[in-house]
């Protein structure tokens, strides 16, 4: 069924059709109107779902956490600060087994303060033990959320997703997209079946401490959980292709059977860059995108086969790693590519912080240096900062 | 019980609900340890209720004109003498555990 | 109207075998609440002694569902499961009542997770919040805490040649919670068990948030004999110190009649934490938490409508 929805009203849309046990959010810009909108569905007794009202973010999450260990689905959204504040109950969330759906709005950080999109709230998380998903547009949103359910709720998974979508470029803009029926989504997602709970029937302790002798073993395996889900994102990915015509999985490339230089990125600039990308390549220039829908679990064997032809990669981050020698998404690229014997020039570009617009002259440019770099097989600079007064 | 990794509960979850009953900490007792005398003893369930370590038994096991005999758990008391203290007939003494022969 | 010992249910959902310390003051608020349960129960427990002490996996003190995420969350957790409960059993995933207590120590109520708790007791959650008293940080090693009392000497409000011990008043947490308009709260005391128990009981039983604040003598943080924990958490009531009482509906009901006061000496001199107020140099002090104690007293005495002297 095609309608008009913002990123945020597909996440909420999404939410509702996936028939949520229980909400517990708390407000923030961005990501104010799914809040918002499913607030009113709970109003006009659209949903079923119990919603409760936090007082903080932090206890938004947890909230969260104590009605998943109950065995309910349980979904919930927020942006920069806020997912800061819920930092700690994240890895709660993840070490716990819940799998809570989570949309990030994504936002910069502050000092400055600052409400638009970059990825600083996210890649400060990302090591939160998450499943974690980025959206180019709003229908890349609705669908990921749908799917993020199903992978989140997989018997060998029970992790928790977030998926992440970028504040105003995605969470404000108007698109025109495709929703499935209510019966379909009934349909790809059955409802929740823990393999364990919380309740009176069945007695356990949940959170109890774990000295050195045991907290080991618990911690690895949940890193073969995340690594193992793996087969479960392209499963539910594959699935969700044959059921709607749009299939997912670990990413979407561009130009990529040619390419001599591409440009890897995540969320909505992956938008500019293919449609740059397009432009260049009617000139004859042989470039391409490589965009990431999951980033954790890292797709490395998936990426690396992707890449094997390639010359040049340009790694574009929207965060910064202070102090590190790249970007986030640049220092998994490196350490993928670590004794690979791959012969790539990897350059990082940092760039939107704060919301700053990355246009298409831009992207432009990267791909230039990016080309170049592959003809001289000399990378000028490893990393360079985009659209900053010098 | 130190199981591998892939074998350990999901989470670190404790499935066995009470185990905790296994672990002695009756060794934690250092000087002495409480011995009720059922003569004196009145069956009011003060040192039941008190007990922060669970460890006063109620046996079905008839004691003069009582039902109830009032026992220590010893492989979990620790020797707090909160039961002794607050015993109103005085029927709990603290005695050395040395000077007990078990 | 009081329930007799031999009436309480044998069960025990709290196993021995728990590593808290000889005399626990906490573990027996614990064990004394679950003698109040009506039905299936669920403990959302906050980081603290009891938490710590009860799960060191893979032993578990509990024989009845548990759960423990954070210090400073119970209160949110606490409202996320019952949110769940009411929806699984929405859709007959579920089948009746489940009663949920929220455990946590002082530093777990008084200060950190107080948020939480306030936004517990505004969403009304259907929630039994018990607070175990010790007067400070006890898990960490003795730190003061928003309800430790004026005076006391702890690890962080040491008593100096110049400042004897923790500054400040202890919190009115009962008022705080009360001041939500919930319907029921309520101070107990270890030390008259019977009272404490009946509390926890309406609290199960009010339809909505109830807060219970228990008095829970620590003798390893107190400095006292382990022996002594039944009669400081008595003793601490009889001096004024320690009122107990419920605050239905708004309306305060003292659970003990005022009667003759014990001497405040006769407590602190039990406690190595206060040995220091004895002492010549600190006379003023004593005097001044002496005038305190009494003041405060006789403003829940005349919240309750009785008659002050």
């Amino acid at each position: 069924m095609p309608g008009a929805y913002t990123g945020d009203e597909a996440a909420a849309y999404a939410a509702k059709q996936c028939r949520v046990d229980v909400v517990a959010a708390y407000p923030i810009t961005p990501q104010t109107i799914i809040v918002e909108r499913f607030s009113d569905y709970v109003a006009d007794g659209e949903v079923d779902t119990k919603y409760l009202y936090a007082e903080s973010e932090h206890s938004a999450m947890s909230a969260c956490v104590g009605a998943s260990l109950a065995g309910a689905r349980v979904f919930t959204a927020t942006a920069s600060q806020g997912l800061a504040l819920m930092h700690e109950v994240l890895y709660l969330a993840s070490g716990l087994r819940c799998p809570i759906v989570m949309a990030v709005v994504n936002r910069a950080l502050s000092a400055p303060i600052n409400i638009h999109g970059d990825h600083s709230d996210m890649m400060g998380s990302r090591d939160c033990g998450w499943i974690q998903l980025y959206a180019e547009n709003a229908q890349e949103t609705y669908d990921l959320i749908v799917q993020a359910f199903k992978i989140a709720e997989e018997e060998t998974v029970q992790l928790p997703v977030t998926v992440n979508l970028d504040g105003f470029t995605v969470s404000h803009a108007t698109e025109s997209m495709k929703v499935l029926s209510d019966e379909d989504v009934d349909k790809f997602l059955p409802p929740r079946k823990p393999i364990f709970k919380v309740d009176p029937e069945t007695p356990i302790t949940v959170g109890a401490m774990a000295l050195p002798e045991y907290y080991y073993e618990v911690k690895r395996q949940q890193e073969e959980a995340i690594q193992k889900s793996k087969g479960v994102v392209k499963m539910v990915g594959d699935e969700y292709g044959k059921f709607t015509g749009r299939r997912y999985g670990f990413m979407e490339t561009f130009g990529l059977e040619d390419a001599d230089a591409a440009i890897m990125c995540l969320g909505s600039t992956c938008g500019t860059v293919r449609s740059v990308a397009k432009d260049l390549r009617a000139k004859g220039k042989k470039v391409g995108l490589i965009k990431l829908w999951t980033y954790r679990p890292f797709p490395t064997e998936e990426f690396l086969s992707t890449i094997k032809d390639l010359k040049a990669l340009a790694v574009m981050d929207r965060a910064i790693s202070f102090g590190a020698p790249y970007g986030a998404l640049c220092s998994d690229v490196s350490s993928a590519l670590q004794n690979t014997g791959m012969d790539i020039k990897v350059m990082n570009m940092i760039y939107g912080l704060g919301g700053r617009d990355t246009p298409p002259s831009t992207v432009r440019e990267v791909f230039d240096e990016a080309l170049r770099t592959a003809k001289t097989g000399r990378v000028k600079e490893r990393i360079r900062f985009l659209d900053v007064r010098e | 019980m130190k199981l591998s990794w892939r074998k350990t509960p999901i989470a670190g979850i404790i499935f066995e609900p009470g185990s905790s009953a296994e672990y002695r900490t009756g060794d934690w007792r250092i000087e002495k340890k409480p011995i009720i005398n059922q003569d004196k003893c009145i069956r009011c369930l003060i040192c039941w209720i008190i007990c922060p370590d669970v460890s006063i038994n109620r046996l079905q096991k008839p004691y003069g004109k009582y039902e109830e005999t009032i026992e220590v758990d010893y492989y979990h008391c620790k020797g707090c003498g909160i039961c002794s203290a607050e015993c109103p007939v005085k029927a709990i003494e603290m005695v050395e555990e040395s000077r007990v022969v078990a | 109207m009081m329930v007799a010992l031999k009436d309480l249910p044998k069960e025990e959902p709290y196993a021995p075998g728990h590593r808290l310390c000889a005399g626990c003051g906490p573990s027996i608020s614990v064990r004394m609440a679950l003698k109040a349960s009506r039905g299936p129960t669920v403990v959302v427990n906050a980081t603290g002694c009891v938490e710590v002490s009860t799960t060191i996996y893979p032993y578990t003190a509990w024989r009845i569902p548990w759960v423990h995420t954070l210090f400073e969350n119970i209160g949110a957790v606490a409202g996320g499961l019952e949110y769940a409960y009411e929806a699984l059993e929405r859709r007959g995933q579920l089948k009746g009542k489940v009663d949920i207590i929220a455990l946590g120590g002082d530093g777990g109520t008084f200060d950190i997770g107080i948020q939480a708790l306030s936004g517990m007791l505004e969403r009304g959650h259907d929630v039994v919040y018990i607070c175990y008293d010790n007067e400070a940080y006890m898990n960490t090693g003795i730190q003061r805490s928003g309800a430790t009392p004026r005076g006391a000497a702890t690890t962080t409000s040491p008593a100096g040649k110049v400042i004897p011990g923790k500054r400040g008043k202890k919190k009115d947490l009962a008022g705080i919670c009360a001041a939500h308009g919930i319907s029921y709260v309520a101070t107990a005391s270890i030390g008259f068990f019977g009272d404490y128990i009946d509390k926890v009981r309406r609290a199960i039983e009010v339809d909505g948030p109830a807060v219970v604040h228990v008095l829970a003598p620590c003798p390893l943080g107190w400095r006292s004999n382990p022996s002594d924990t039944i009669k400081l958490a008595k003793m601490a009531v009889q001096t004024g110190l320690f009122p107990i009482y419920e605050i239905i509906d708004g309306k305060y009901k003292l659970s003990l009649k005022p009667g003759r006061l014990i001497p405040l000496e006769e407590y602190l001199k039990l406690q190595g934490r206060f040995s220091h107020l004895l002492k010549p140099e600190f006379k003023d002090e004593l005097e001044a938490i002496k005038r305190e104690v009494e003041d405060e007293y006789k403003r829940i005495l005349s919240l309750a409508g009785e008659h002050v002297t």
